[in-house]
């Protein structure tokens, strides 16, 4: 074999495989979408969204409750937390690269990235539910929000490292001071790449059932009053999932499937928008 | 001004990061103290774990966890690179959104889910296409035959592992994709222009370039498998007793541990107290997985890259 | 963005000032799905909300005493020492019982007679076939296979196996010595599932098992399960009356915290159980007043949705007992 075949060999195999992992990936999705519809398709109709959990044994009822329990979750922990991440994110790469407090807060972060989520929980337990006397709604943003800050920091160090040295100095030579040469060209060069994590730190908090088990807890009934126990699709999925109840495991499944469909709603919406504005 | 306002508060913001993390350490650690001054070191070399007798060591879950997670990396990253550079190099344009986005759904699914579809769905297929063949194809293989040993009943350390694969395929794939697709195409085009094949664009100039990018991915990914509970907990089996060291033996990880009995751990004795020093172990065992990463980091560095 | 988040602010403050009474509480899994069917009734009735959360035993133990809900609830009573140390007072609400299941196939359900000991020796791993001689005396004319029993049980803390090891203990001197009773236990052997759904899974999956789950979850599946001897010698089956038959000879006018299992009366099916609300002697006098209500209706009204959902109600002597208990110790 010649040299030139043996690289074109290696470039097809390489190739190939790359194609089997791509496949090997959608296989897993598509297994546990297939097993998400089986088991909760029948308990996809509308009043799955006009109506509040049902009891035990009862017919009827929806999620209504939960749906807009995790969304006012997700909205708040979201728009409270991409902020701070992104800060952080562009201090540790901008501002304070080199520095021993950059250094600290990166390794730090990556600690975080680790840590169990229950733990998270029982913090927020400790600092805020058990001072302020109640489980409530902002007790449960708090902890969602320590799970998902290191996550948007963890891509957006690493997209911004990536922006060439030279489109600063480009940005410099203008005249441009250093916040409008981050705000206008690095973060934008690293747009893309910002968005995945802030995304992927929605879709995990989304999913997200141990610290809110000690913050915002759950609620039986529709609530919007974020000082009170809030309900959510994940404890709300883990209940109904594990009990023996057919009715509640239908709604247990259709609710994963609305995560799921909600997040990739989110991702298109996201997408769309990102590419628009700049 | 501007430039203050926004440097103090980017400050700031990894400050109050840094602050949760010690807030998290510190509280762990009283609330582990009962169990720290007890048991001492004995707790990670002890694998006794006995709630109504009040004896707790540690040493099952320690090493569930890293056995977990070094399965799930040993499989996530080459598919993850793999999915990266087919979504980057390979896919037709219009495909590359697409079949991204669905990568980064596996991200959204509940962790619940993954548990409970590896229960009831995963592991009877695995035990019975995958797990028996292996043990019948390595019975007279020494070594082998022990590391693939046990009763084929789909759950265990090795079902774990590939769950939680599956669970941080997203992290690493979409991270690495995105740094992938940042490489300046002079570079790429200058090397193509040479006439380097797609691979060995990929291996000589993409990877090296994004190197410490792909490895923050990695780190995401470990991040997650590392502190992942639900999904771990349906299908590791959750004994605490350890025998050999085949892949298919049951075990337990810290997470699933933690989850499993917190909730129901005694009020009295050092039950809880010693489930919050799992906690801490798994924060320290964090420490070093990184510091180890960050040393390799180094020496690749020194070997030469932008 | 701003503008949104003004609206959803306003949404808040406007919804949360027509809220309802509202009574939180949290704790043991085992009756959450009881009381979150009493709580929707009760709701449609009155509309007070009581919004109950399953966290855990010990959580709930946890959470009132820090105050953080109006009521707590454990499968595990606390010793009167405790409640008095804690200002709280407890009752129980409603029996459950533990059932051994089994996947032999073959063997119809019910067909197969366990003692405790037997079932101890399993479980400590000293019985190892189906066709061992202990089994085989028990059930003469059961056509038993040589086969090996895989042994399920639970791998998360629960009030369930915090009863069946209790039963155990109280039953086996090994297993007291070895192992001992709690939400969880060093298992000796055995397979872990999350849950009952877990073990009933494995149960079901893997042929020779043996497990033990609640009530409900063994009515509902399809596996089988066992007979167990009771402490007066009598064969009986896991039944609404065999669960009740438990409660008898016991002096509730003193204490609630009573253990049930091996119940020495007539009828009574070995592993039951009652299950316990924990609240505050000296709360808000406002909330107690709306717990007292409500668990007083459940009582008097609720008898048939328990039933529905395989719970067994409270006789009315433990009831009587129980209102007399609220007017004595709780400052309304």
């Amino acid at each position: 074999m010649t040299l030139y075949q043996r690289r074109k060999m290696a470039n097809m195999i390489a190739l190939t495989l790359s194609l089997m992992a791509m496949a090997f990936g959608l296989i897993w999705l598509l297994w546990i979408l297939e097993t998400t519809i089986v088991k909760g398709f029948s308990a996809l109709s509308w009043s799955l969204l006009t109506e509040s959990t049902p009891a035990a044994g009862s017919l009827g009822g929806g999620l209504l409750n939960a749906l807009v329990g995790s969304l006012l979750l997700v909205f708040f922990a979201t728009v409270l937390g991409t902020p701070i991440g992104l800060l952080a994110g562009i201090y540790l790469v901008e501002y304070g690269r080199f520095t021993w407090l950059a250094k600290v807060v990166a390794f730090v972060n990556d600690v975080l990235l680790a840590g169990p989520s229950i733990v998270m929980g029982l913090f927020v337990y400790a600092v805020i539910v058990v001072p302020t006397g109640g489980y409530s709604g902002w007790a449960g943003v708090v902890a969602l929000l320590l799970i998902q800050i290191p996550i948007v920091i963890r891509t957006t160090e690493n997209m911004l490292l990536l922006v060439p040295q030279t489109l600063r100095e480009a940005a410099f030579a203008l005249g441009a001071p250093k916040w409008k040469m981050i705000l206008a060209i690095t973060l934008k060069a690293a747009r893309a790449g910002i968005m995945t994590g802030i995304l992927l730190g929605i879709a995990r908090i989304t999913g997200e059932t141990a610290p809110l088990l000690f913050t915002a807890l759950n609620n039986l009934f529709f609530s919007v009053d974020m000082s009170g126990p809030m309900a959510n699709l994940p404890k709300m999925i883990y209940d109904f999932a594990m009990s023996p109840y057919p009715r509640w495991q239908e709604i247990a499944w259709a609710g994963v499937l609305l995560i799921t469909m909600g997040v990739l709603f989110l991702n298109i919406l996201a997408r769309f928008f990102s590419r628009k504005k700049f | 001004m501007g430039n203050w306002i926004l440097g103090g508060l980017s400050m700031a913001a990894a400050i109050f990061t840094l602050a949760a993390l010690c807030g998290v350490i510190i509280m762990l650690g009283i609330q582990a103290w009962p169990s720290i001054t007890e048991f001492g070191f004995s707790f990670i070399t002890n694998s006794v774990w006995d709630p109504p007798n009040n004896v707790f060591g540690a040493f099952v879950p320690i090493y569930g966890t890293l056995i977990t997670s070094t399965i799930a990396l040993i499989i996530a990253i080459p598919v993850s690179f793999g999915i990266a550079l087919f979504l980057t190099e390979l896919a037709p344009a219009w495909l590359r959104r697409p079949l991204g986005t669905a990568i980064e759904l596996l991200a959204a699914i509940p962790s619940i889910v993954y548990g409970m579809w590896g229960l009831l769905f995963f592991s009877p297929i695995f035990a019975k296409y995958v797990q028996t063949p292996l043990m019948n194809w390595t019975a007279d293989i020494p070594f082998l035959n022990h590391l693939f040993a046990g009763a084929p009943i789909g759950i265990g350390l090795f079902t774990a592992g590939i769950i939680l694969a599956i669970m941080i395929i997203p992290y690493i794939a979409s991270v690495m994709r995105d740094v992938f697709e940042v490489v300046p195409p002079l570079l790429k085009e200058s090397a193509y222009g040479l006439g380097c094949t797609t691979w060995e664009v990929i291996w000589s100039v993409v990877l090296p370039y994004t190197k410490a990018g792909a490895i923050g991915g990695i780190m995401l990914g470990l991040g997650r498998a590392l502190g992942e509970t639900m999904a771990v907990t349906f299908v590791i089996g959750n004994s605490n007793i350890l025998d050999g060291y085949s892949l298919f033996s049951m075990g337990n990880s810290i997470t699933s541990v933690l989850a499993n009995e917190f909730p129901e751990a005694s009020l009295t004795g050092f039950h809880q107290s010693a489930l919050m020093e799992l906690g801490l172990i798994l924060f320290f065992i964090t420490c070093v997985v990184l510091s180890l990463s960050k040393v390799m980091l180094l020496r690749i560095k020194k070997m030469g890259g932008p | 963005m701003k503008r949104l988040l003004m609206i959803v602010a306003l949404m808040v403050g406007v919804v949360s000032s027509i809220n309802a009474m509202e009574i939180t509480g949290a704790g043991a899994s085992f009756p959450a799905p009881l009381y979150g069917k009493w709580a929707e009734s009760y709701n449609k009735l009155t509309g007070v909300r009581v919004n109950y959360q399953s966290i855990g035993s010990s959580g709930g133990v946890n959470q009132i005493k820090a105050k953080t809900v109006d009521f707590g609830a454990s499968d595990t009573p606390l010793a009167d020492a405790d409640l008095e140390a804690a200002g709280l007072m407890q009752f129980p609400t409603v029996i459950g019982g533990v059932v051994p299941v089994i996947n032999l196939p073959g063997i119809a359900s019910g067909a197969m007679v366990l003692t405790g000991e037997v079932l101890a020796d399993i479980y400590l791993g000293k019985i190892t076939q189906w066709d061992d001689a202990a089994i085989k005396t028990l059930n003469p004319t059961l056509n038993l296979p040589n086969q090996k029993i895989t042994v399920v049980r639970r791998a998360d803390g629960s009030g369930t196996t915090a009863i069946f090891t209790e039963y155990l203990t109280k039953i086996s001197p090994n297993w007291a010595s070895q192992i001992g009773q709690g939400n969880t236990v060093n298992w000796p052997i055995g397979t872990g599932g999350k849950g009952n759904e877990g073990v009933s899974a494995f149960v079901m999956r893997l042929p020779g098992a043996i497990g033990y789950v609640e009530y409900a979850y063994a009515k509902q599946s399809t596996m089988a399960f066992v007979q167990l001897k009771n402490a007066k010698g009598e064969t009986v089956s896991p039944s609404i009356d065999s669960f009740k038959a438990a409660t008898q000879n016991i002096d509730w006018s003193k204490t609630f915290a009573q253990s049930l299992t091996n119940s020495s009366a007539q009828g009574a099916w070995p592993i039951t159980s009652t299950t316990f609300i924990l609240m505050q002697k000296q709360g808000n006098p406002e909330k107690s007043k709306t717990i007292i209500a409500f668990f007083d209706w459940a009582y008097k009204n609720g008898s048939a949705e328990a039933l529905a959902l395989d719970y067994v109600p409270m006789p009315a002597d433990v009831v009587t007992a129980v209102q007399k208990a609220w007017a004595e110790k709780i400052a309304i």
